[in-house]
């Protein structure tokens, strides 16, 4: 629907101006699913699993801000809070929920995350109802730097998600605790041995990917309006940016993510049409796993036997 | 099997409690098998220790008895004066234990630096709230960190490696980094686990000096499992042997290579 609108907008505009416009779009909500990427990342390389249910988690924290909101605060002390209560959350998630099936074979952790997905929305859904609500953007006004193809509040989501991105680099870089998550990850029991506490960083991983999450709902909702579901369509084509950049690869998968809401928004417009651009995202999926498992930058895994 | 045991009851020995490593009366059990069998000895400050015994005969499986990735069924492994048994895992490179792996267990797609400083962060303070808000004394410890692992990789010669991923290093180069990783915790043991396989006749060579000149400027106690026989008399003060799960010589290193016991564990009895 977002798509119609974009249409009528455009009608009179060349076709050049059209393709950027689109181009431009596209990059915006790539960058939601960049960040969304990098949250499904930073659970995978620790755990080898995909949480199904970052997606539900983000949209719960994004209601959560919206009330707040709702109460009158402002917006970037409502952005802060969400983005530190759901740092928490995910960190209680870790060690309530999904702890006790840690040793437990895959299959059950994916049930938990199925479960949690579940939960969530129906919670939001319970606790807030489930029609379309709109959320507000702290980037309101004309648009930026005098151009036309991207409205403020885009140019800020590419922003945010820009600073997201550099601020989790940054942190895994040039921190030794992000040293030691990184070093947790690959080798839990070498790191144990180093004096590296790994169900911590577990947890602080779990942590670190809601709050990416929340800032991944607040910067999409303005864009796909408020509802329980979402973040579903955002989580498919995270998922999708994840894998084509390289699920073990936070840099590779970002990049995916970009390049996924990109090709997302053309493939819409000019080839499949709106209605079944969701498959693109599936097509994506299926084609990465078929012709190239690790993804454009994601490492082979070569054993010696 | 009865021989031996009468052998354990004519000679008990007793467990000198004041070294820095104590190991008394250790027995693992995996299902039927018995891996160790009342394992007995002790390690003082600041020796080298070899530890060696045919396949089998329960040499990584006591190493991991005392870095704590196996808990003993009896026995108690007294460190420095504490039990292990009280420590959860993490804690113990805290206490002062230090390990490196017969196959290299070392973190493959970070650089040697990353992993180095790895090392040096179990010994980092400040919880993970003074890391992430960058408090000044948190970003203080990080320097401090990050001067003692270029102080290691100097020392180990990896300057010229410190910003490669490790798992393209040739082997007898990550081994080394392994061992510059594990001093990083500045340990007042060192577990090796087979630092000697897979180098070749020169590289050993320069392991045995390097062993000794790590003992030589740190002081720190080092236990040894090790194949290549020549290495281990070389560079041990002491040398424990085992044959399946059982201490059957425990001594100088000339003792025990001419201990008839351990001649028989490795060559077979003449009957």
């Amino acid at each position: 629907m977002r798509l119609d609108v974009h249409l009528c907008a455009l009608v009179g505009t060349p076709p050049v101006s059209a393709f950027l416009h689109q181009l431009a779009s596209g990059l915006a909500l790539g960058g939601v699913y960049a960040i969304m990427a990098l949250a499904l990342v930073m659970i995978f390389q620790a755990t080898q699993l995909v949480n199904f249910a970052q997606g539900e988690m983000a949209m719960f924290s994004t209601y959560f801000a919206w009330r707040l909101i709702d109460l009158g605060w402002p917006y970037w002390r409502a952005f802060a809070v969400t983005v530190i209560v759901s740092f928490f959350g995910g960190i209680a998630l870790e060690r309530i929920v999904v702890r006790p099936f840690a040793n437990a074979p895959a299959l059950a952790s994916v049930i938990v995350f199925i479960g949690l997905a579940l939960i969530f929305n129906a919670l939001a859904g319970w606790l807030y109802g489930y029609s379309v609500t709109d959320f507000p953007t702290p980037f309101d006004g004309p648009p930026w730097f005098g151009q036309r193809y991207l409205s403020a509040h885009e140019s800020g989501a590419i922003l945010v998600s820009l600073v997201v991105l550099a601020a989790v680099y940054a942190f895994f870089r040039f921190t030794s605790l992000g040293l030691a998550m990184r070093a947790a990850a690959q080798n839990p029991t070498s790191s144990r041995l180093l004096g590296v506490r790994v169900g911590w960083m577990l947890a602080l991983g779990w942590g670190l990917a809601a709050a990416i999450g929340a800032i991944a709902g607040m910067m999409a909702a303005p864009i796909v309006y408020l509802d329980p579901n979402m973040m579903a369509g955002i989580l498919l084509y995270a998922f999708a940016g994840a894998v084509l950049g390289g699920i073990d690869n936070p840099f590779g998968a970002a990049f995916g993510g970009f390049a996924v809401g990109v090709l997302e928004n053309l493939m819409g417009a000019y080839v499949v049409g709106s209605e079944v651009k969701l498959s693109v995202a599936l097509a994506i999926i299926v084609g990465v796993l078929a012709w190239r498992p690790s993804g454009l930058f994601g490492r082979r895994i070569v054993a010696r036997v | 099997m009865e021989l031996a045991e009468a052998r354990a009851e004519t000679e008990p020995r007793a467990v000198d409690r004041a070294a820095l490593l104590a190991v008394d009366g250790v027995t693992l059990r995996f299902g039927g098998v018995t891996a160790l069998q009342d394992v007995s000895f002790a390690v003082q400050a600041g020796a080298i220790c070899g530890l060696i015994g045919p396949n089998g005969a329960g040499k990584t499986t006591l190493f991991n008895c005392i870095s704590r990735l196996y808990d003993p069924h009896a026995g108690t492994i007294v460190f420095d004066g504490r039990r292990l048994a009280r420590f959860a895992r993490h804690e113990i490179a805290a206490l002062g234990i230090a390990r490196t792996f017969q196959n290299v267990a070392l973190f493959a797609t970070m650089t040697t630096r990353d992993n180095v400083r790895v090392g040096a962060h179990a010994l980092a303070r400040g919880g993970f709230l003074a890391n992430a808000l960058a408090l000044p004394f948190a970003a203080r410890e990080e320097r401090r960190l990050t001067e003692r692992a270029e102080a290691l990789i100097e020392e180990f010669r990896l300057g010229r490696v410190a910003d490669r991923p490790v798992g393209e290093l040739p082997f007898a180069l990550r081994k080394r980094v392994e061992l510059a990783r594990a001093l990083a915790i500045e340990p007042k043991l060192l577990l090796l686990d087979e630092p000697a396989a897979g180098l070749n006749h020169e590289e050993v060579d320069g392991l045995a000096d390097e062993i000794r000149a790590i003992r030589e400027r740190r002081g720190v106690a080092i236990l040894l499992v090790e194949h290549h026989m020549n290495l281990v008399m070389r560079v041990s003060d002491q040398v424990v042997a085992l044959e399946f799960g059982r201490v059957i010589a425990d001594g100088p290193p000339e003792a025990v290579r001419t201990d008839p016991e351990v001649a028989r564990a490795y060559l077979g009895s003449a009957r």
